[in-house]
Parts: C-alpha cells; sequence; structure tokens
C-alpha cells in the first residue's frame, strides 16, 4: 500500500558539513598568502604552486587507484591542501624534478603509507618539506632575491648565488655567529618589520607576508574550520619565551656574568660544545613572529586536522611544544629555521596528548554556582 | 549577554512551522491499541478484560511496582482484545483493544474550563494523586513523575526548575502550552512545589519563545516565588543536566540526579497534566501533540487522545506528502523514526515530524578526519570518534572508563560529523554493553 519508509536511530538531520568544504575553506584562505607570493616572485610562484597541487593530486590517484586499487577519492581536497602547503616551503626557483620529488614524499609516504587522509601521524606537506631540505639543502636555503614578475623562472646552478639571498633568519644566525649585533645587521641589510609584514623580504613562497597569512586565519576562525587554541597558544609561546631570551640577552653576556655568577661556567661549557658563542644578542619577540615559517606554521600546518590534538587542552600541550622547540633550534640549533621540525616532532607527540588529555568531563568537578 | 550552557552544543536549523497554531482537539473512532508500556520502568498489568465496558479516564493498567505507571483509557467503549501491536521502538509489545463507542467519561472528573488555584491537599496525597493518574514526564523520558517527586532519604530540593525550553527544532507543543494554558501552569507550579516542599521555582524558556516569556513572566510577577529565565537558543539545553547548568550554573555529578545539586526538573507538559490530575480529577489520557514537516501544506498541534494512530494526526493536516522518506515520532535530533504510520500517540509522543525524502538518507561514511568537532559539540565532555572506534573493536571496559554511560544521546556529534560518520549509533552500542557489563557485576 504504502511505500517503503526510512527507519534509522536519531539524530535525523545533519548539518550539511563535509570533508570538501572544509578542505576548500582551507585552500581558500590560503589565496591571500599565495596572491603576495606571485606578487613578490613573479609567475615562477604559481607555477611552483601548481606543479606541487598537480603532482601531489596525480601521485593520490595513481597510489589509491593501482596499488592500494581503493575508490579514489582526490576530490575531497586534501591533496590540494598539501600541494599548496608543500609549494609554500618551497622557494620559487626550485627545479620541477625537486618539487615532483617532494610532492611524491609528501603524498606516498607522508600520507599513503599509514592508509591515507585520517590515518598519516605526521603532516604530509612537511615530510616532504623537511626531505627536501635534508636532500637538497643549498638549493632549499636560496631564496630568489624578490623582484615581482622579473623574478627569474629557474635559476641555474651556476648564478644561484648572484640571484638569490638568504633569508632575514638565515642573516641573523650568521650575522650573530660572526659577532655582530643585530642592529647593525638590521641596518646592513636594510630591513625592517614593515617588510616582514607586507612580504618584501626573502622566503618560501608562503611565508612571506604576515597580513596575507594572518587574513587566512581570520577566514578559517569566521567559518569555524579551526579554533584559535593552537594558533594562540604557538605565537603566545613565542612571544613570551622568545621575549624572556631576548630580555636575557640584553646585555649580553656580561648581565649574566655579573648577576648570575653561578651559571659561567655552564655558559662556557655550551660555548665550547656549541663552537661558536651562544648568541645572546638575540631578536626580539616580534622578530621571531613575524619571520620564517612561524605564522605559516601556526596557521596553517599545526592546524592539519589528522596530525594535531584532539582535545582544546592537548592543543594548548602541543601548541607551547612547538613554540619552545622552534625558538630553541633558531637560537641553539644549527639551522636558522625550525618551524617545520618543531611541528613534526610535536606531531610524534599527537597520539600520546590523545591517550592522556581528556577533556574536562561534565560533572566531573561538582560545582555550586 | 543571555545565559546558556557553557559546553557544547549545537544550533540546527529551528524551523517552528507551527508555533502559532492553536492547540486543536482531534477526535478518534474505530479501535485504538494502548501500549502497556508507555512509560520508564516495568509494564503496567491490565485490570480490564476482553469485553468490559470501559469509560474515558477509567483505570485499565495499574502500574506493576514502583518505577512504572498507572494507564487509563483514552476513550469510551468496549474491550476488543488484550493482544501484542508494534509499538515506536518497532517491538510488538502487550496492549490494550478498545472498540470506541461514544465518549462517556469516568463522572468523577471535572469536565469544565474553571480555574481552580486552590490546593488543600498535603504533599504526601498530592504525590499520591499524581501517581494515581499515571503521570510520566511529557518531554519525552517518560520517567514516572511519582517517584521523581519521591526524593531519596536525605535529599532535600531546593530549586523546581520548569522545562520550557523545547529546544528540539520543529516542535511546538510545550510552547502552545505555555501560551494557552498559562494559568494553570502556574498553579501546576505551585502544586509541585508544595508536592517538593521547595519554595523557589524558576521556568527556563529559550529566546526564540519570547511571547511564551512575556506572557508568563506577565502572570509570574504575582508569584515572587517564580521567575521566569529566558535562555539562549542553545541545543539540547532541554536535556535535564544542561538546564540545570544554564540556568544555576550547577553540574549534576557524574551518574547522579538533579536532586544532588538540590534541583528537581519538570517539564510544563507535565507540570499542566498535574494541575489537570490534582485539580480537575482526569488522569493522563491526553496530551499536545506537534504535527509538521517541510512538505506539509499545514502544519499543527493536536490534543490527540493516547492510543490514536499517528497516521490520523497525518491525516488531518492533510495527508502524507507524497515525498515522505521518514515519518519521525519526536523531534529531529532524538526522536525515533517509525516503520509504519500505523503506530498509536503515546504518553511520550511530542510531535510527529514528516522528514521529505531528499532529508531522509545518510550519507555515505567517510574515514574520521580527527577534526574533533565532535568533541567541541558534546555536551557531557566526551570524545565521540574515540568512542566510535571503541565500539566497533568491542573494547566496552575501555568504552566504562572513558564515560560512555554520561552519554545523552543528544545526537550532537553525528550531526556535526563532516565525514557522517554513525558516532552516536555506536555510543548506543557501548552503553547497552556497558549496562550489561555493570549489572554482571552486581551480581
Amino acid at each position: 500500500m504504502n511505500k517503503l519508509i526510512t527507519v534509522s536511530p536519531s539524530p535525523h538531520v545533519h548539518s550539511g558539513q563535509s570533508v570538501e568544504k572544509l578542505m576548500y575553506g582551507v585552500i581558500i584562505a590560503m589565496l591571500p598568502a599565495l596572491a603576495v607570493s606571485i606578487y613578490f616572485f613573479g609567475l615562477g610562484a604559481l607555477y611552483v604552486t601548481l606543479l606541487s597541487v598537480v603532482s601531489c593530486l596525480l601521485f593520490e590517484y595513481l597510489i589509491q587507484a593501482y596499488i592500494l586499487k581503493v575508490p579514489t577519492r582526490i576530490s575531497d581536497g586534501s591533496a590540494i591542501v598539501t600541494g599548496v602547503l608543500l609549494a609554500f616551503n618551497l622557494p620559487s626557483s626550485l627545479p620541477p624534478h625537486i618539487i615532483v620529488l617532494g610532492a611524491l614524499v609528501s603524498i606516498g609516504i607522508g600520507k599513503m603509507t599509514f592508509g591515507g587522509l585520517g590515518n598519516n601521524p605526521f603532516n604530509p606537506a612537511l615530510v616532504g618539506r623537511v626531505f627536501l631540505l635534508l636532500s637538497f639543502p643549498t638549493r632549499m636555503t636560496k631564496y630568489p632575491i624578490a623582484k615581482g614578475f622579473d623574478t627569474p623562472l629557474l635559476i641555474s646552478a651556476k648564478n644561484l648565488d648572484a640571484a638569490t639571498g638568504p633569508t632575514p633568519l638565515g642573516l641573523i644566525k650568521e650575522g650573530l655567529k660572526s659577532g655582530e649585533s643585530i642592529a647593525s645587521i638590521f641596518s646592513q641589510h636594510d630591513i625592517t618589520y614593515g617588510d616582514f609584514f607586507m612580504g618584501s623580504i626573502g622566503g618560501s613562497l608562503g611565508e612571506i607576508a604576515a597580513f596575507a597569512l594572518i587574513l587566512g586565519l581570520v577566514y578559517m576562525l569566521i567559518r569555524k574550520i579551526i579554533t584559535w587554541h593552537i594558533p594562540a597558544s604557538i605565537l603566545g609561546t613565542i612571544f613570551v619565551f622568545g621575549g624572556l631570551l631576548w630580555i636575557f640577552s640584553l646585555e649580553g653576556h656580561t648581565f649574566l656574568l655579573n648577576k648570575f655568577s653561578l651559571h659561567v661556567p655552564y655558559i662556557q661549557y655550551m660555548d665550547d660544545t656549541l663552537g661558536y658563542k651562544i648568541p645572546f644578542h638575540m631578536a626580539d619577540p616580534v622578530f621571531h613572529i613575524l619571520t620564517g615559517g612561524v605564522l605559516l606554521g601556526a596557521i596553517f600546518m599545526a592546524t592539519d586536522y589528522v596530525t594535531s590534538p584532539m582535545t582544546t587542552r592537548g592543543m594548548w600541550i602541543y601548541g607551547i611544544g612547538i613554540g619552545v622547540i622552534t625558538l630553541i633550534i633558531r637560537v641553539f640549533g644549527a639551522y636558522p629555521e625550525g618551524v617545520s621540525f618543531a611541528i613534526l616532532i610535536m606531531n610524534g607527540f599527537v597520539p600520546l596528548i590523545n591517550r592522556y588529555i581528556k577533556p574536562k568531563r561534565f560533572g566531573e568537578e561538582v560545582s555550586h554556582g | 549577554m543571555l545565559r546558556t550552557f557553557a559546553k557544547g552544543g549545537v544550533h540546527p536549523p529551528e524551523n517552528k512551522f507551527s508555533a502559532h497554531e492553536t492547540i486543536q482537539d482531534l477526535p478518534v473512532e474505530g479501535t485504538v491499541a494502548i501500549p502497556l508500556s508507555m512509560h520508564l520502568g516495568t509494564p503496567a498489568k491490565a485490570v480490564v478484560q476482553k469485553g468490559d465496558e470501559v469509560k474515558t479516564g477509567q483505570l485499565i493498567a495499574r502500574g506493576n511496582g514502583f518505577v512504572s505507571a498507572n494507564i487509563h483509557s483514552p476513550v469510551s467503549g468496549k474491550v476488543l482484545k488484550i493482544d501484542t501491536s508494534l509499538n515506536a521502538t518497532g517491538y510488538k509489545r502487550e496492549a490494550i483493544f478498545i472498540t470506541i463507542e461514544g465518549d462517556e467519561w469516568d463522572a468523577s472528573i471535572d469536565r469544565s474550563d474553571t480555574l481552580i488555584k486552590e490546593c488543600k491537599l498535603k504533599p504526601a496525597e498530592i504525590i499520591q494523586k499524581i501517581n494515581d493518574a499515571g503521570i510520566v514526564g511529557l518531554g519525552g523520558a517518560t520517567f514516572p513523575s511519582h517517584v521523581k517527586l519521591t526524593l531519596p532519604r536525605g535529599k532535600k530540593a531546593e530549586y523546581l526548575i520548569i522545562n520550557g525550553v523545547e529546544c528540539e527544532p520543529y516542535l511546538t507543543s510545550d510552547h502552545r502550552l505555555m501560551m494557552e494554558k498559562s494559568e494553570e501552569l502556574l498553579v501546576g507550579i505551585h502544586i509541585l512545589q508544595k508536592a517538593l516542599q521547595v519554595d523557589k521555582t524558576i521556568i527556563g524558556i529559550e529566546n526564540n519563545k519570547s511571547d511564551a516569556i512575556a506572557r508568563l513572566s506577565k502572570f509570574a510577577d504575582g508569584c515572587p516565588d517564580i521567575r521566569v529565565q529566558p535562555l539562549k537558543v542553545k541545543y539540547p539545553q532541554g536535556g535535564e543536566k544542561q538546564l540545570i547548568k544554564a540556568i544555576l550554573n550547577r553540574e549534576v555529578p557524574s551518574g547522579g540526579l538533579p536532586v544532588d545539586v538540590g534541583v528537581v526538573v519538570f517539564n510544563v507538559g507535565t507540570a499542566f497534566a498535574v494541575y489537570e490530575a490534582v485539580q480537575k480529577n482526569k488522569p493522563l489520557f491526553e496530551r499536545v501533540v506537534t504535527v509538521t514537516g517541510k512538505s506539509l501544506a499545514k502544519t499543527a498541534n493536536f490534543k490527540v487522545r493516547l492510543g490514536t494512530p499517528v497516521k490520523n494526526l497525518i491525516d488531518a493536516v492533510g495527508g502524507q506528502p507524497e515525498d515522505t522518506g521518514k515519518i519521525v515520532n519526536g523531534g529531529p535530533m532524538m526522536g525515533k523514526a517509525l516503520s509504519t504510520p500505523e503506530i498509536a500517540i503515546t504518553k511520550g509522543s511530542s510531535g510527529i515530524l514528516l522528514i521529505p525524502e531528499n532529508e531522509s538518507k545518510r550519507k555515505i561514511t567517510e574515514p574520521c578526519i580527527r577534526c574533533s568537532k565532535c568533541i567541541t559539540v558534546c555536551p557531557m565532555g566526551l570524545e565521540p570518534y574515540l568512542l566510535m572506534v571503541l565500539g566497533q573493536k568491542s573494547h566496552f571496559e575501555r568504552m566504562e572508563n572513558e564515560k560512555v554511560m554520561d552519554c545523552i544521546e543528544c545526537g550532537s556529534c553525528s550531526y556535526t560529523c563532516p565525514s557522517n560518520r554513525p558516532l552516536l549509533d555506536y555510543i548506543r552500542l557501548g552503553k547497552s554493553e556497558v549496562a550489561k557489563i555493570i549489572r554482571s557485576r552486581k551480581k
């Protein structure tokens, strides 16, 4: 008599939220940074991004269709996000084969080896980026000098040094090692904080313009794609921890020698171990936040759903960890930049954080308001 | 800023189409099947036999034990048989079938509309009368009211909270009751206050019912012991624990009762039924039911005799639309999908919702992307994604440690999940398995 009706358990309505909507939301949030990149580095930036995205999609498709033999789901947008994020971590002058290799490592090793979307412990784009950094250290740390659309698309190995320059972080690291002060390094290279904000500095595609990244953050917060906890905890930690280091370094060694004479043997020991003087002339915390991949990492990399903690308490631990490790690498380590490593290291702790850091249960503590 | 509960929650589209439809009587003819279990607890025991003549309001089944409830005939006529009948859960359960003849009410019921404010009964007498009338929680949980009113030894209630939140989308039966039976409701509240020996009552109403807030505030103006608290619209605010948190900022401890924080909560529908039972001697045999849905030509709020087939309600608003894909007894978040419209309206039916075909099927489940949105929306501070995985792997002991029994089954997690994962299905499985484990431990 009647046609059949559906019987299923509640709830009978759905929010309409989907993986696709979230992923394409992240992609929209990355567009301002991409636009700034194209403005400063010319078509090279666009070309690196497109090649990275297409390679990521292709490798994901090939692996799903021919190796795993599962239904392909490249339309969910997650491979596009990985592709854009990988490109954001590369110099715009990178040769195509290196980009394709980076995409293969990101998708193949970083993501599909673990079972694809939702199962990878480490951020795929960062796995690719760090692989390239360790394999091609020269290519990966030479950034083209920004000349807008006059920036050369490809820079040959011969004129690599002529057409490229280091990042502000690299300049500081080298300058401090050779005993210069922060102020002299800045004036020598004609760097101002306005440049960091607007993006007219050397660096990888996505990291140069603070305002474009912050625009993306605001968009993702309004659309409720991410919550504020991870970016805030990372930036807050870098500001506070970086600020403490900076205050202690203002007067350099002498300050510590006079006030904390107990620590002298320890500083001596550190200097000997590292082979150079600890740069107690430190950059201020605002410099640390605006340069390198801190904003890119805090907004787009560390907030990756799959590789970040599930609870807000866990997010705080994760963010503080990333902030502290980033500064330790930057200030005391051999690399000028530490965000990628910091995020990967904390990615490794995420399963442990999820296991032991629980949300505050309702009725856990009896309150009488 | 308006008050609400702190943790989690969602805001689905409200779709309260029938908010301004006045309550209409819906007569019933033919044969009705009255299930013997319309409440939480043991089913009632029939006290009539085949062939007996019954009047409207006459006791036909007696509560079996303390946690049970009396059942009264919603119609007058002859008992056809006592047999099984399909109920809202999809199982066949015992029911009393009555062939309707006229509508002759039991003589003790006061059928007039006169408002009776005075109540001289003692608390124990009130509770006995509520017990006799077979009143259960009409918000949907159908917990016998006399059990709730009998506080555990040593516990004292400080506040009575009246739940006029109606946080489920679409439903408007409580809203209409608050608009049309405001004075009776307030008398019902005073009776409940007397039974519980409390002198402070707060009526919680969400801000999307500003007319009800205004109307009840006006009537409550003369009663210093009753206060109306407007609340920000957020689902599941009608959950007891969330409502207490929203109004008093008190948290009912895990596994505890509202009275542990000095509160007893009753639904507005229950408070009205208490008025009718105590002041008018009228047992619970009819209730207000919303009939609604996107494809219906008109929506309605009916006063329906229990046992009326759902089909009659749908026919009364113009029949089942061609595109109906699902018939839900209750709201879209917590209601039960019915297998056929022949099923009877019971004490817990607050609404009948017809969902169109294109919204009635679930979307394909995709892998968990660990976005943690389910944790963000869980009002109980649980981790639905984790509970689902544990449920799939039958790790029930661990589910117990992860507080699965605290789940109120509000469905916010499944509603939110971007991967359309059936989170609540596995949590329900876990809850029933953990309940078995707890029972076996007690033995």
